[in-house]
């Protein structure tokens, strides 16, 4: 029973001792006023008690100068608190530019993590220590939540939508992932791992789990497939607007508004073509719904954003 | 004035003892009884769903019950502790008997609309009883879609029209009440002199009827959803489950308001009478009620931080979730310093609000975890947030409707109880709690989340201290139901005012009288003026 | 003070005081009834703007002729309502009995058109279901814009049955003369209520009928 207890998270990412310094902090604020408050009252309690049944306490009403002071300092504290939380949480939901990108498919009760190089885990993570890894999720049926008490990084995981979170893990180890959105009946059980290597151990792993094809190969693959090439040529000609490097950019829509071609975007579109469709198409695109699975869905997206890195080569 | 027991005199109890007479009454003081006796009711069934919950968590497997049937035992926990014991209880049971005859009225502005919303009450406790019966619910208390409208297969729709069904309930109160305290007040009786429970039960009246219609609607729609598959929630068919989040939400954030606002009102009442001592700042603490009422239907988003809410929208939800900790804490100050100068008694009802003041504290300022964005993202969904409800909910609420009971309790039973068995009660039920809870905060921090029936073996020593809390816990609140019941039958009979209180309803008899006071008082002096002279004697020594 | 009216409650000191608790009373209730119909408002103000091309599609298929003609009723009915609560006031016992159920014909109208409606959008298979079919990329949207015209419009419906309810309680008890200059409490705080639906029908309307149908 006592076997691995402990009373503190290990702090395994770059994040994870910013958010306890505050979370001390906090706590030393609680315990700052709680024994404030409970030694009043005690004190209180002792000194005034009652000595005989004809008192008459002193007739004060109130002090309007001990209102403002006991609201005003604990107003600058709150507000202390918040800037420091939403300065840290900025820096939570911003991933580096550098990051690795896993994708993931939450369902019940399970999770699947596809790597860039097309390794498939279930329930585990394998990850190298040092380097910022961002999660791109997704669920096949209820919400889910990604966490990983070790890294302090937690997110919904939604259906018909992606959600990301980012961590950058600083020691080798093994860690925890839960599922904490409730989610049905074995949502207690949807648990794994994080398993975070030295570099060259992760590399080793990498080549040694099944060295299938990487997910934009098996996206080019489903792509041709599915036959997107017999429209969306590549030179833009064709009776659907190119694919190449529209990743990140701005569309214009036939409605007018302009969108960012996002991870969303481009899932939204594959599934529902008409709700954001480019100006100057027609609206022939017919929709992939149920012909493609959300794995697959994250293999198209991966192509299409390495269609990016090709037009920025090229142009080197 | 007298202070001999009003026996001879009929009071509301004894004017007709026939079960019609009861079923059938007006009388806000017996309206008062009868949801004490169904909020008890609920009250042993929630607690009974807490003990096999702990017991469950006395080993990281899941040996006790099967998964399926954990979730059903703490969603229904969750489903009958909030909407029908927390929300009900100090305004159905305390209100309903104090409001009108702490203003100096005979009754409420609609005494059938006050049985009706009993009636109510008792129907929608009826369905949800008979959804737990037939099989019960596994959605937890707040119904995430699209888990509630498409993929549980439970009893979602029983459930659902039981708290959509008390809710109503919970809107004629409320309607009940602001009528009443703004047209009914007795002669003399301005705002400014109203007692704070009064202002604490406007401001919570106000809360039920702008927010319970929202969480209805919402209920309503969910139901639509599972019965038509019409897309509302549902993302394959182009619904947005966050939307259910934001709606349920706007209700169930002010929601957890009206279980705490009347708690304070009891406070409030509790220490100025056992500190003898007019309340320290009585505009503060009657505005910060408003004001907790205001801005408390404004933070709803903090419960969504990691849902996939926009990061603006999540500043500006932590940012006013800061604000409303503010006149939360003004209150406590201004509690305390009621004790300075004072005349302290520690009989059992200042005890609870020791107990409130204390744990409400420690509970609060954990809301400041919570609302700081980054902490959040860390804590939340774990049982960090579980400590920090149960902590305001059973810390304080309870604490709160513990001490009112026991304050008046002389008042509505005309008995006056053990007073060492009271005391004995408070202190078992303060540090059974915090074993039970305070061991909570860390396995959060330290990452076992919410709603788990197995857990990770490290976490299990934390688990078992929280266990043995939770049964010194029910020892604690099993006792009152002792000696409170035994004090009905061989109880001293209590007089006007057995604790040389201020205050209307300690001017009449107790119990008092169906129409409350022989003739409608005229009030001259502002509430808790106990430096000046009291009308009444000094207050029986009255013990066991 | 003179002797108490019947109608004249125990708990209240004055018939004033009780007067101004019923009409408080109703507001209170009325508060609650916009924040009901506000929460299908939001959901709806949600998806019109996430959905803009799909609900255009869904409120053209809507009769705005038929809409108008009722909108115009419930204002007529509202019209015939002040008029009862002005002759209850005068205590003017028949015109108040005619105004009470010129406004129950035209809420029956209103009802009865509404129902026209409603077997239309069945007959075309728009209700929102099993039964719905829509042939457009935009379909899923559609069936969304129509659940919501079904829940909001129905529980207007619901509430104008429950007017009319109101209405006939009114009218026996006028007949059997319980109302006079002195007291006419229930007919004034049905007015608030009968008027109260009428304005949420004045949002349902632009809202459904006619803003929608403009992407």
């Amino acid at each position: 029973m006592f076997q691995g207890m402990r009373f503190l998270p290990e702090q395994a990412s770059t994040v994870a001792s910013k958010v306890d310094a505050l979370f001390f902090f906090l706590v030393g604020v609680t315990v700052f006023f709680s024994t404030l408050i409970f030694a009043c009252v005690i004190v209180f309690a002792l000194r005034y008690r009652r000595r005989s049944e004809a008192e008459r306490p002193a007739a004060i009403h109130g002090s309007t100068l001990l209102e403002i002071i006991w609201s005003v300092i604990p107003l600058a504290i709150a507000l202390t608190i918040f800037a420091w939380g939403a300065t840290l949480y900025i820096h939570l939901t911003r991933p580096p530019q550098s990051s690795i990108e896993i994708f993931v498919v939450a369902r019940q009760w399970m999770w699947k993590f596809q790597h860039p190089g097309g390794q498939r885990e279930l329930n585990e993570l394998h990850i190298p220590v040092g380097r910022p890894v961002k999660v791109t999720m997704t669920s096949e049926d209820v919400i889910h939540s990604f966490f990983v008490p070790a890294f302090r990084v937690k997110m919904d995981v939604l259906p018909g939508k992606y959600t990301t979170a980012w961590f950058e893990a600083v020691k080798p180890g093994q860690y925890h992932l839960f599922c904490a959105e409730y989610c049905g009946t074995s949502h207690s059980q949807m648990g794994g791992w994080v398993h975070v290597m030295e570099p060259a151990e992760y590399e080793r792993w990498l080549a040694g789990d099944k060295p299938g094809e990487s997910m934009a190969a098996a996206g080019e693959r489903l792509y041709q497939r599915l036959g997107c090439q017999a429209c969306h040529l590549k030179e833009g000609s064709g009776r659907a607007p190119s694919l190449v490097g529209i990743y990140g950019k701005p569309v214009q829509l036939a409605t007018g508004q302009k969108v960012i071609a996002d991870d969303g975007y481009v899932r939204e579109s594959i599934l529902n073509p008409q709700a954001k469709l480019v100006t100057g198409y027609p609206p022939i695109m017919p929709t992939f719904k149920g012909l493609v699975n959300e794995e697959q869905l994250t293999q198209l997206l991966a192509y299409i954003k390495s269609l990016r890195l090709e037009e920025k080569a090229q142009a080197q | 004035m007298s202070t001999e027991p009003a026996a001879e005199h009929p009071n509301y109890l004894t004017v007709s003892h026939t079960v019609r007479s009861w079923l059938l009454t007006r009388d806000h003081k017996r309206i008062a009884l009868l949801y004490l006796i169904s909020i008890s009711g609920f009250f042993i069934l929630g607690g009974i769903l807490a003990g096999l919950i702990r017991l469950e968590l006395l080993t990281p497997q899941g040996d006790l019950l099967l998964s399926e049937n954990y979730n059903k035992v703490f969603t229904l926990h969750g489903v009958i502790m909030i909407f029908f014991f927390l929300i009900p209880s100090i305004p159905a049971v305390l209100g309903n008997f104090l409001v009108p005859i702490m203003i100096g009225a005979r009754d409420l502005a609609f005494p059938k609309i006050n049985l009706l919303s009993w009636y109510i009450y008792t129907l929608g406790g009826i369905f949800t009883i008979v959804a737990a019966v037939t099989g019960g619910v596994d959605t937890g208390w707040t119904f995430y879609t699209p888990y509630s409208s498409i993929y549980a297969n439970t009893n979602v729709v029983l459930t659902a029209v039981g708290v959509f069904i008390s809710g109503f309930s919970s809107i004629l109160t409320g309607l009940n009440f602001i009528v009443t305290i703004h047209k009914m007040r007795a002669p003399g009786l301005t705002w400014m002199r109203l007692p704070l429970f009064i202002w604490a039960h406007y401001a919570t009246s106000i809360i039920m009827l702008l927010g319970t219609p929202v969480v209805a609607i919402t209920i309503l729609l969910v139901g639509l959803e599972r019965a038509l598959h019409i897309g509302i929630f549902d993302p394959a068919l182009g619904g947005d489950p966050l939307l259910f989040q934001h709606l349920f939400w706007f209700y169930s954030h002010p929601a957890v308001y009206i279980m705490i606002l009347p708690g304070m009102g009891v406070i409030s009442e509790l220490i100025t009478c056992f500190s003898r001592k007019r309340i320290f700042g009585y505009q503060f603490v009657a505005a910060s009620s408003l004001a907790i009422a205001a801005v408390g239907f404004l933070v709803w988003g903090h419960h969504m931080f990691v849902s996939s809410q926009s990061v603006y929208a999540g500043m500006i939800f932590s940012f006013l979730s800061f604000l409303v900790a503010i006149p939360s804490a003004v209150k406590v100050f201004n509690w305390t310093a009621t004790m300075y100068k004072g005349s302290i008694s520690l009989r059992t009802p200042m005890l609870y609000a020791f107990g409130f003041i204390g744990l409400f504290t420690i509970g609060g300022l954990t809301g400041l975890f919570l609302s700081a964005l980054a902490v959040d993202v860390h804590v939340t969904d774990t049982y960090f947030v579980v400590a920090h409800f149960h902590y305001i909910m059973v810390g304080g609420a309870i604490m709160a409707y513990m001490g009112g009971l026991h304050f008046w309790w002389p008042k509505i039973t005309g008995r006056m109880f053990s007073e060492v068995w009271g005391r004995i009660a408070a202190i078992v039920l303060f540090v059974g709690f915090n074993l039970t809870f305070f061991p909570q905060f860390i396995l959060g921090f330290l990452g076992m989340p919410r709603r788990y029936h197995m857990y990770p073996p490290e976490f299990q020593v934390l688990n078992v201290l929280s266990t043995a809390g939770a049964s010194i816990l029910g020892l604690g609140y099993l006792l009152p139901a002792f000696y409170l019941l035994w004090s009905l039958w061989f109880g001293a009979k209590a007089g006007n005012n057995p604790w040389g209180a201020a205050g209307l309803e300690w001017e009449t008899p107790s119990p008092p009288p169906v129409e409350n006071f022989e003739r409608t008082p005229v009030v001259t002096e502002e509430a808790y003026a106990y430096d000046k002279p009291q009308p009444h004697a000094v207050p029986e020594a009255s013990r066991a | 003070m003179p002797e108490t009216h019947p109608a004249h409650a125990h708990q209240f000191e004055t018939p004033e005081q009780q007067y101004e608790v019923s009409t408080l009373g109703m507001w209170a209730f009325l508060v609650t009834e916009i924040m009901f119909f506000g929460g299908l408002f939001a959901g709806f103000i949600v998806y019109v703007t996430f959905y803009a091309q799909g609900f255009a599609e869904g409120s053209r298929h809507l009769d705005i002729t038929l809409g108008t003609v009722n909108t115009l009723v419930l204002l007529g009915s509202s019209l015939t309502m002040a008029m009862a609560v002005h002759s209850a006031q005068l205590g003017r016992r028949s015109r108040l009995l005619i105004f009470l159920a010129l406004t129950l014909a035209l809420g029956l109208v209103f009802l009865g058109i509404k129902g026209v409606e409603y077997s239309h959008k069945f007959h075309e298979h728009l209700v929102p279901g099993p039964s719905f079919r829509f042939d457009s990329a935009l379909a899923q949207n559609v069936q969304l814009f129509f659940s919501f015209y079904f829940a909001m419009t129905g529980m207007h419906a619901l509430h104008m049955i429950v007017g009319a309810g109101l209405l006939i309680w009114l009218m026996v008890g006028t007949a059997r003369g319980r109302f006079s200059t002195e007291y006419f409490t229930p007919v004034e705080v049905t007015g608030l209520y009968w008027h109260f639906v009428d304005i949420v029908w004045i949002f349902l309307f632009p809202t459904l009928y006619l803003v929608a149908r403009h992407q």
